[in-house]
């Protein structure tokens, strides 16, 4: 299996002696799927996003497919669902102009969609879901079909690496089964790699195939099920 | 009114404005970033002045000054160096007080700077129109051929950064664009209400459409309402155009907010 990330000796410290990350080894295959857990503050986005080469490593390097992150030729075969997506904007923009935003980087800046990419994002709406609600305003959606559109998104460009950061927020418990079942689904038909950040781990170990906790170091990385029993104990966790 | 040549002059580079200026507009209002074109007008304050003081046309100094202030703000705002409304501000103050100084270096101040600060549509020459009309072209077609990664940043910058899309360049496109509506509207409306027209109808039609793009075509619609419909009530009602126009659009904005209202009950 080759290496889709690669992080070696990553540090990070968005202040001098403030390290958020330090020394962080993370090898992820092509086409796992690898939750990202860990307290809040804990460092999770910070690394997600040197992944995504959004932030250079004060110390170490960050790999994606053996190129530098930050300047990774493939960019467009990246998806990235943020913390806390919301649209940007006041116009009431449908599900289906959310998704096709998805198709920009690959399917070219200038002039409408071509057909191709129309279908693809037909087909990426109906994967989630909401091809019934197509037309519909995003913002009229519940929190959890709202991020199942954002996920139809970054679907849409046909990424080979998808960073979903905390998408369960602001979604009810029952959405948020719905949603990890949906993942789980998705991960199996597209076999793209994974990296799914929670500050929840025990709503993710179950669908999983990997977890890695992070606090401010990587300080296990394993299957769920042999993550040892302190960690399931909140106040372990954000000690 | 129409038998008038000013008039037919004056509607047609109302029609391209009224049309330029929200389609320009859309993307900053849906930015967050409304003042923007405010911010450029005062820079374009600063460029008339230039202009006068050294006896070239006011206009094409106006652009020029127009376009630097709409890429300072840009390079100001995502250099993270200053915030948003902070980088404005700068701009802004800058700009009036450039003005200020170099109308009275150039021993203007009793120079008639009411048609620029408030507009004047009714002077507007056969060759402006040709200029408005060539620029505006320009412009519209640069905003029709971007419209999709335009949209696209808006609904997710970030997404879109991950992705590769140029969003430096992109929004340097549309600090240029804003800064080319503002020369463009300064004839119009005048550099104290030149924002308004990429502001006021976007605003309307957020309230009333139900799609992205719907909104977009709207606020363009209403745009050039307003113009035609202000300048129509200015001739037979001899009141000032650019203000007149500038009303126009507000109540637009208050019978969407009416209409609004009654769809939401």
């Amino acid at each position: 299996m080759s290496l889709a990330v690669e992080l070696s000796g990553v540090s990070f410290a968005y202040r001098a002696g403030y390290d958020v990350l330090e020394n962080v080894d993370l090898e992820v295959g092509e086409g796992e799927f690898v939750a990202i857990a860990g307290p809040n503050g804990g460092g999770k986005t910070t690394l997600v996003r040197i992944v995504l080469g959004l932030e250079r490593p004060s110390q170490g390097t960050a790999s994606l497919y053996g190129e530098p992150a930050h300047r990774f030729s493939r960019r467009r075969t990246l998806g990235y669902l943020a913390q806390r997506s919301e649209l940007g904007g006041d116009a009431p923009a449908t599900v289906c102009e959310v998704v096709s935003a998805g198709r920009l980087a690959a399917g070219g800046l200038l002039g409408p969609l071509r057909r191709r990419d129309r279908e693809l994002v037909a087909e990426a709406i109906a994967r989630v879901g909401l091809t019934e609600l197509a037309d519909t305003p995003v913002r009229t959606l519940s929190g959890g079909m709202q991020q199942r559109a954002f996920i139809a998104k970054a679907l849409a460009g046909e990424p080979s690496i998808l960073v979903l950061d905390e998408p369960t927020t602001g979604v009810d418990a029952e959405s948020q089964e719905s949603l990890a079942a949906l993942l789980s689904r998705l991960h199996s038909e597209l076999g793209a790699t994974i990296l799914y950040v929670s500050h929840e781990f025990g709503a993710v170990e179950h669908f999983v195939e990997r977890l890695v906790l992070v606090r401010r170091t990587i300080v296990f990385d394993g299957v769920p099920q042999s993550l040892p029993g302190v960690w399931h104990d909140p106040s372990h966790v954000h000690a | 009114m129409l038998e008038s040549e000013f008039m037919r002059l004056a509607l047609g580079a109302g029609a391209v404005v009224g049309v330029l200026s929200p389609a320009v507009g859309f993307f900053l209002v849906q930015r967050r970033q409304s003042l923007v074109g405010d911010g450029i007008g005062h820079v374009a304050f600063a460029g008339v002045a230039a202009g006068i003081l050294l006896d070239i046309s006011p206009i094409l100094t106006a652009l020029v000054a127009a376009l630097l202030g709409g890429i300072a703000i840009e390079f100001l705002r995502s250099k993270g160096k200053t915030a948003g409304d902070q980088a404005l501000a700068l701009v802004f103050y800058t700009g009036i007080a450039a003005g200020v100084v170099l109308i009275s270096a150039a021993g203007a101040l009793d120079v008639d700077l009411f048609q620029y600060l408030f507009g004047s549509i009714l002077t507007v020459t056969r060759t402006d129109l040709a200029v408005i009309a060539g620029l505006g072209a320009v412009g519209l077609t640069t905003v029709g051929l971007l419209y999709r990664p335009l949209a696209g940043i808006v609904i997710d910058e970030e997404g879109a950064r991950v992705a590769g899309v140029p969003i430096g360049a992109l929004n340097v496109i549309v600090a240029a664009l804003a800064a080319v509506t503002v020369a463009l509207s300064m004839r119009v409306v005048g550099i104290l209400l030149v924002a308004a027209l990429m502001v006021l109808p976007v605003s309307a039609a957020s309230r009333i459409a139900w799609s992205m793009r719907s909104t977009f075509l709207l606020s363009i619609s209403v745009g050039l309402a307003s113009v035609l419909v202000g300048l129509t009530i200015s001739y037979y009602a001899d009141l000032p155009p650019g203000g007149t126009i500038v009303l126009a659009a507000a109540g637009a904005f208050g019978l969407a907010l009416g209409a609004s209202a009654l769809r939401g009950r």
